[in-house]
């Protein structure tokens, strides 16, 4: 790019449209438009295509899959504005962002706040990268909403740390290359006896086995760890600061879910293009069925409702202050996704119910497996339930009685 | 809960005793695990049959026990609880009344004693597409000399992979009429699909079947027949899916007073609480829709489509919410397939378009209404 005087910021992030225009017009392959599986990036690309791994290494090495991220760790360096302006330009080529999972989501924001430098210097370009899959260790089989009565032993040896004990729901437990996990250092204290330790899964003594889901397949594992020697130097921040670390990355996590209820704004045909197909129109081009026509407006309506406050809660919380509608975010666009996935199999009918084989195509047998899977995200991440909790407590200020 | 007889009570017991004993939810598991395009257990359907309950709604002439729809809806009720593969709605109730209500002498001497002693598996055949809807009958019935010749495609035949026998609606040029037609008659192709259920649920069809005079039920305009026909496959539907909600429901209740989180017993949380009493509510009512429904078709009541439209479309609703909240209150162990919640949202969800989805029903109820 030639460089111009620029003073109006204004012509500099137009300097920066031509830019990453100009960049994607190089890089992207056209073959690929379409072709984005949000689930490679937890569960690894089983045959990616030779366009999709340069695509990935371009992006990667670019930084720009990370575009907020500092440089100086691999990420775009970019500012929000021209993070967006980014955004535009890759939708109107039908571009997406192969650099993902739990990396990107959660653990690189946090370690950005709370690691070493040289924790982030080792760890966060190959997220930058995509390079390394991340695990989320967190829940046991008795510590789910209740988190922090988590179990899972670290003790101190010396010149490592050593972990015994068992996590559950772990997504992609069986792909990943590292876990991050909450660990019990302290017996003697609830909340400040949990450390945050990272952990190399090919360690010896760390086991997984796959849980079938009811959709299913097996996106999620017990993961279990016996004698797991941890060198000292994975612990990120200080021993006993492991809920104040983990929490923060669940805003993360949380922020990003709720993303979730931007798939049924998504790609795809609209549901009322499906009800069309299905159900047929009457004599003024209205759904058939009054009902149903009733329910997917009132989906709609919502879904754009939500489009609206994600967009309020971003611009509020880039001027500065806390968005206190974020804290709805999860939770409505949990109930969006479920929604649209049951409406789905409304319209769809029997045909919306096949599992597998002939007599389904594509989409329905798509739409079957999406509306079980999707019973997992009032679930994960924080229930609807506890985040309700929050909602009344935090911020409603609405006490328990004891 | 409707006031039993004597024998409506000693067949609910017995009913629930067999199904807990002999058929609980791991009886459907290895069902659904087995793989098998029938999709029940055909030494479970005996023992059923063994047990009369093949015959609940057949008059004692033809080897039934005249026990009516109420009595069938409590066993059905009962099965449903867990989940129970059987074809026993579709062949004692379904299709059994199409021959009860519209059979000639001659069609009841043939096919009922069968169906009673379970040795006869018959099927509804009516829809065509995805969606309930009788208005949309395709199939054709066209008189060839003293019989008829048969063809068309029904779509999701519940129990249409072992039927013996079908019950086959189609177009006569008069109206829709109801046929019997024998599963081995020539020109039959059965197509197996593979249902989030794991139950049987075959596409059907019809290829130029040649069928003879007497394979006619009733009159060759029978859209009357066939409303009240599925009035009562829809009743035995809701019967079922009030099983259902009520064990979905009990065991979340079992689970959350058994399961501890924050120290304590998650059924001490009030938002909890509340969750559960809505339920508890809507399947109070579900009930009362369910069992008036079947209590007005034994009682022949004029309100009969009614009952039935309030009945399906109040067990659609309330199973829908059951099964839904069974997950997310089980939280990650209701997303796991060895725990039963997956089977009964999914079961769930085919009966919730059987014979009618609520949409459909409540449609139907305000145009029974008059608006
Ligand atoms: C698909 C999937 C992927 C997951 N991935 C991961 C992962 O990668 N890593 C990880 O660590 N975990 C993961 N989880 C686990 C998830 O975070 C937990 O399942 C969740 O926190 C709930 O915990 P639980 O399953 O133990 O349910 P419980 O905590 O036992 O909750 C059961 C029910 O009780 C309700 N409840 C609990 N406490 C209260 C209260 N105080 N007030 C009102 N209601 C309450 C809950 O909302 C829920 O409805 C995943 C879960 C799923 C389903
Ligand atoms: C039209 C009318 C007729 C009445 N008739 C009679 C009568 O004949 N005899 C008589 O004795 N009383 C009568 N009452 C009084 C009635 O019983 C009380 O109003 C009622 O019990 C609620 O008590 P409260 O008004 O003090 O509200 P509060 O108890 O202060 O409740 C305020 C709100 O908090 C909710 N709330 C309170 N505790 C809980 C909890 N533990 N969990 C969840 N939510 C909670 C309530 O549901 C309500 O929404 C009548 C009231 C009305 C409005």
């Amino acid at each position: 790019m030639a460089t111009i005087e620029l003073t109006n910021p204004a012509d500099a992030l137009e300097a920066f449209r031509k830019e990453a225009a100009a960049w994607l017009a190089e890089n992207f392959p056209k073959t690929l438009v379409g072709k984005e599986n949000v689930l490679a990036t937890v569960e690894g690309e089983a045959k990616a295509d030779p366009d999709a791994k340069a695509w990935k290494k371009a992006m990667g090495e670019k930084g720009w899959g990370t575009p907020t991220w500092p440089k100086e760790y691999g990420g775009g360096g970019l500012s929000f504005k021209e993070a967006r302006v980014l955004q535009e330009e890759m939708g109107k080529v039908g571009a997406w962002n192969p650099i993902g999972g739990m990396g990107v989501m959660m653990l690189g924001p946090t370690l950005l706040e709370f690691a070493s430098e040289e924790q982030k210097k080792r760890h966060i370009p190959l997220i930058c990268r995509g390079e390394i899959r991340w695990c989320q260790g967190y829940s046991e089989p008795g510590a789910g909403s209740d988190l922090a009565s988590l179990q899972t032993k670290c003790e101190d040896k010396g010149d490592h740390y050593l972990i015994n004990g068992q996590k559950t729901w772990t997504s992609g437990g069986q792909w990943a290359d590292w876990c991050f996990a909450l660990v019990r250092t302290d017996t003697s204290k609830k909340h400040e006896g949990i450390s945050f330790i990272l952990l190399d899964m090919k360690t010896p003594g760390v086991e997984v086995k796959p849980i079938r889901m009811i959709s299913g397949t097996s996106p999620f594992c017990e993961t279990f760890f016996t004698d797991v020697k941890v060198p000292k130097e994975n612990l990120v921040g200080e021993l006993g600061q492991g809920w104040t670390i983990g929490k923060r990355l669940l805003q993360h996590e949380r922020t990003n879910l709720s993303g979730g209820g931007s798939m049924s704004r998504g790609q795809g045909p609209s549901l009322s293009d499906i009800a069309k197909h299905y159900v047929g129109v009457d004599s003024e081009g209205r759904i058939a069925d009054a009902e149903l026509r009733t329910k997917i407006i009132k989906h709609e309506m919502e879904a754009k409702a939500f489009g609206l406050t994600a967009r309020r809660v971003m611009a509020e919380s880039k001027s500065g202050g806390v968005s206190l509608a974020s804290s709805i975010l999860k939770n409505v666009g949990a109930r969006i996704t479920q929604e649209r996935a049951e409406l789905t199999l409304e319209i769809m009918g029997m045909n919306g119910l096949g599992w597998e084989g002939d007599g389904f195509n594509a989409a329905e047998l798509g739409a079957t497996r999406g509306w079980l899977w999707g019973k997992a995200v009032s679930i994960y991440g924080g229930t609807t339930e506890i985040q309700n909790n929050v909602v009344a407590k935090r911020i409603l200020g609405m006490l328990d009685h004891q | 809960m409707a006031v039993l007889n004597e024998e409506q009570t000693m067949l609910r017991d017995m009913a629930r005793e067999w199904s807990k004993n002999e058929s609980p939810v791991s009886a459907f598991r290895k069902v659904r695990d087995a793989g098998e395009a029938i999709g029940f257990d055909p030494a479970a359907f005996a023992a059923q049959a063994e047990m009369g309950w093949t015959g609940v709604i057949i008059p004692e002439a033809y080897g039934g026990s005249d026990f009516g729809y109420l009595s069938l809806g409590l066993v059905l009720e009962e099965t449903g609880r867990t989940l129970t593969a059987s074809p026993l709605g579709a062949t004692a109730l379904a299709a059994t009344s199409a021959l009860l209500l519209g059979g000639s002498e001659a069609q009841k001497e043939a096919w009922l004693p069968k169906i009673a002693t379970g040795e006869t598996i018959a099927a509804l055949a009516v829809d065509e597409g995805p969606r309930h809807d009788p208005s949309k009958i395709e199939a054709k019935a066209e008189k060839s000399g003293d019989g008829w010749v048969l063809s068309g495609e029904k779509a999701f035949v519940a129990e249409g992979d072992s039927a013996h026998l079908f019950i086959v609606a189609a177009q006569t040029g008069e109206g829709v009429g109801l046929f019997v037609v024998p599963g081995d008659a020539a020109g039959i192709t059965r197509k197996s699909r593979n249902m989030v259920d794991a139950r049987s649920h075959a596409a059907v069809s019809f290829d130029g079947v040649t069928l003879g005079g007497d394979a006619l039920i009733g009159s060759a305009d029978g859209a009357d027949l066939l409303d009240q026909v599925l009035d009562r496959a829809r009743a035995g539907v809701a019967a079922e899916m009030l099983g259902m909600a009520v064990q979905a429901f009990e065991d979340t209740l079992a689970y959350l007073k058994t399961r501890e989180q924050f120290g304590e017993i998650l059924s001490r949380f009030q938002a909890l609480q509340h969750r559960m009493a809505v339920q508890f509510t809507q399947i109070e009512l579900m009930r009362s829709a369910v069992e008036g429904a079947l209590e007005a078709i034994d009682a022949g009541r004029d309100d009969i489509a009614e009952l039935v439209s309030l009945s399906k479309a109040t067990a659609c609703d309330t199973l829908h919410l059951v099964s839904r909240e069974m997950i997310q209150l089980h939280g990650g162990i209701g997303m796991t397939d060895e725990h039963h919640a997956g089977f009964y949202i999914k079961r769930a969800r085919i009966l919730e378009n059987a014979w009618g989805n609520a949409s459909f029903h409540r449609e139907r109820y305000a145009r029974l209404r008059g608006y």
